[in-house]
């Protein structure tokens, strides 16, 4: 008889997220979670501040993960981390990975004090944003995350966000921590790679995943995982990693370079954009993008 | 001109025609349609403000304290999470005299994260300083804004004005949006005695010793008492021009009412409809929906209560280890002017449980059995 061939994943096919949960169709943050939990495997804690995944995750009395959550407010992930962590450590395990969940709008604006505290104190912990360059869990409001040229409920087309996204991992780098890492959910591999070497390192740790979010970015459920290669592919959110602030690393190299303007054509928060801004936009990549092969390059 | 808006935009329509210079905000639900609404405003120059889109409540509140000191009138809303982290800067602002106006939306303190409506966010800020007012309808909503600039400013004590989440924030109702002329008559430009200008350079919120600091907060308590009159004076202009009273308190069948009814917020009008419902049953209820939680209107509410037989006071909040809040003012109004009337302390709706004409009917029933009360909180609804 014929032996059955068994596919060979990239993943392990143990899954700690379950159905069940509530996020919409083709969330990308759900993709993140599902992957990253993949990687550090049962023995973990969550902390996770008011953001889409405070509801995804289910309602009382019920969650879709097998793994514990501390469900904190919003501007404290990162140091409520901390606090599982040397609770934890007190109480005889050393072992659990903590890890702090929060969105863009968790990370990036109110959430940054604690998350700059913590990175200075190089507390252990592992902290994870994941990104959907917006506040969705409250309607689509701007969050610093979001990038230029974006519609959102605070931005309206007439005065769309006028100012650039806030360079994230410039400003972990410069807190000198042992390991920063941006990914993104249209590359698994990459993602489950890093969050495996992050858990093995000791102190701060930084991951910064792109999620797209269709229903605040007006985009197809189907383009999820489109739209996360895309803006790999086409240097907006190139993935890299920063070792100790210093030693910066490409993981994904660009042979050539895709133009911005088709991934912005398929974003419904995009499409007031004028030729002449796409253009404008597209130089702003550019910069930003030899800059980091600078960095790259440097050591 | 009238219009079918959400309680949301009734703040936002507010601070619009109150000519606020300043807003700085951030969303939290049930409040974003408030900042969404106002920085359209602001884009499209419907409304001649600055829009600080801040980074965290505490930041919102904090940009509008600097720009009050500037002189400039300034709004902001919040709600739940959002207004307790400003914890800290609404004692700044009553404490700096600045009279910022800010709405916020009834939602329950996580946690277990709550969207839905009870008064615990604002009611444990009742010792911050804050004018606080109730409201229950949007019309009310939008009316009481355009006052509370007036009185704060009047005053130098800030202003907050509350509404329930969901069942007035996101309800639609007909709402007169009164004309801006008339409002500019109303509402004069804000113009502060001092402020921050190198022309005349003071330092403000410095360093003060023991032999200053107690007279100031004095000062702000003696200022506070004169709110109730300034409110009832500002609400009666405001009825002259517009046509609708904005008095400290709203009142429904109390005269012969043998027993009163006493809410606030939104379920102020499902007491009416429940009175109402008992009168038909040959029940003798009132309703007396206290809008201004501070100041407390001591004396009104004693007037109103004099001849009923009993109060029953109904608290979607709760002070732990102590009571619901309005009781605890109901009874200390009363207390050394009417002592022998018994008042029954009512929690019910916590984190958003409906609270309907038949709770009300409840309680009556509940109230009119017994001589007085006789338990410290009466439960209703609760599953134990
Ligand atoms: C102190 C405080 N302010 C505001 C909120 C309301 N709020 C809840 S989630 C959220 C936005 C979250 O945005 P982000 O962190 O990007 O996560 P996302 O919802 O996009 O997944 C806001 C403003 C809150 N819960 N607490
Ligand atoms: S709003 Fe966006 S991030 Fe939130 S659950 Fe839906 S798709 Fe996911
Ligand atoms: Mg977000």
């Amino acid at each position: 008889m014929k032996k059955e061939k068994k596919m060979k994943l990239s993943l392990p096919e143990e899954e700690l997220m379950n159905s069940g949960h509530l996020a919409c169709q083709g969330c990308g943050a759900t993709l993140a979670m599902r992957y990253v939990l993949k990687a550090l495997g049962q023995k973990v804690a969550l902390c996770i501040p008011a953001c889409c995944w405070s509801v995804i995750d289910g309602p009382f009395p019920y969650s879709s993960l097998d793994v514990p959550i501390f469900h904190c407010a919003f501007e404290t992930a990162a140091v409520s981390a901390s606090g599982v962590k040397a609770g934890l450590e007190m109480v005889g395990d050393t072992e659990t990975t903590v890890v702090a969940w929060a969105g863009d709008g968790g990370t990036f604006d109110i959430g940054i004090q604690a998350l700059s505290g913590v990175a200075e104190r190089n507390d252990d912990i592992i902290y994870v944003c994941y990104d959907n360059e917006a506040y969705m869990n409250t309607g689509i409001q701007r969050s610093s995350a979001t990038p230029y040229g974006a519609w959102t409920t605070t931005t309206p087309v007439k005065h769309f966000k006028d100012r650039p996204k806030k360079d994230m991992e410039a400003i972990m780098a410069a807190h000198r921590i042992p390991y920063i890492a941006t990914a993104s959910i249209g590359y698994p591999e990459d993602l489950f790679r890093k969050t495996k070497k992050a858990k093995e390192i000791k102190g701060t740790r930084f991951l910064h995943i792109y999620a797209p979010c269709p229903t605040g970015w007006k985009s197809r459920p189907e383009d999820t995982i489109k739209l996360a290669r895309m803006v790999v592919q086409n240097a907006t959110f190139p993935l890299y990693e920063i070792e100790w602030g210093e030693k910066y690393t490409l993981n994904i190299k660009l042979k050539e370079k895709k133009p911005i303007a088709d991934y912005l054509k398929i974003q419904g928060r995009f499409r007031h954009l004028t030729e002449k801004e796409i253009a404008s936009m597209q130089e702003e990549v550019d910069k930003k993008w030899q800059r980091l092969l600078s960095l790259v390059n440097s050591k | 001109m009238k219009k079918v808006i959400m309680g949301n935009h009734a703040l936002s329509y507010g601070a619009m025609l109150g000519r606020a210079q300043v807003i700085s905000a951030y969303p939290i639900t049930p409040q974003t349609q408030v900042v969404e609404l106002l920085s359209e405003m602001c884009a499209d120059k419907t409304l001649d403000a600055k829009f600080i889109k801040v980074e965290s409540e505490h930041s919102a509140m904090a940009a509008c304290l600097g720009a009050s000191l500037a002189g400039a009138r300034t709004f902001t809303a919040t709600s739940s999470q959002g207004l307790t982290l400003m914890h800290e800067l609404l004692h700044w602002a009553s404490g700096g005299r600045l009279p910022v106006v800010m709405g916020n939306i009834n939602r329950a303190m996580a946690p277990g994260w709550s969207i839905w409506s009870d008064q615990n966010d604002s009611l444990s800020q009742r010792d911050t300083g804050w004018i606080q007012f109730y409201c229950c309808s949007n019309q009310e909503v939008l009316d009481t804004v355009i006052q509370a600039f007036k009185v704060s400013e009047k005053l130098l004590i800030p202003s907050m004005v509350v509404l329930d989440a969901f069942s007035l924030s996101h309800t639609y109702e007909v709402v007169d949006v009164p004309e801006q002329e008339k409002v500019d008559a109303y509402l004069p430009p804000f113009k502060p005695q001092i402020k921050i200008t190198p022309d005349e350079p003071h330092a403000f919120g410095g360093l003060t010793s023991p032999e200053h600091y107690f007279e100031l907060r004095y000062k702000l308590q003696k200022d506070m008492e004169k709110a109730p009159a300034l409110i009832e004076e500002t609400g009666k202009e405001y009825e002259k021009m517009f046509g609708r009273y904005l008095g400290l308190v709203d009142e429904y069948c109390c005269d012969d009412a043998d027993i009163i009814l006493i809410t606030s917020g939104t379920v102020g009008s499902t007491a009416r409809v429940a009175a109402e419902e008992l009168r038909q049953e040959g029940i003798r209820a009132g309703n007396l929906r206290i809008k201004a939680f501070r100041p407390f209107p001591f004396e009104t509410v004693r007037n109103i209560v004099k001849g009923a037989e009993k109060i029953a006071v109904v608290d979607r909040n709760i002070s732990y280890g102590h009571h619901g809040m309005f009781y605890e003012e109901v009874k200390s109004a009363l207390y050394g002017h009417n002592d022998s009337l018994p008042v029954f302390g009512f929690i019910a709706g916590l984190g958003g449980r409906d609270i309907t004409p038949s709770t009300f009917k409840e309680i009556t029933n509940y109230a009119l059995k017994k001589k007085k009360p006789e338990e410290e909180i009466i439960w209703i609804g609760v599953k134990r």
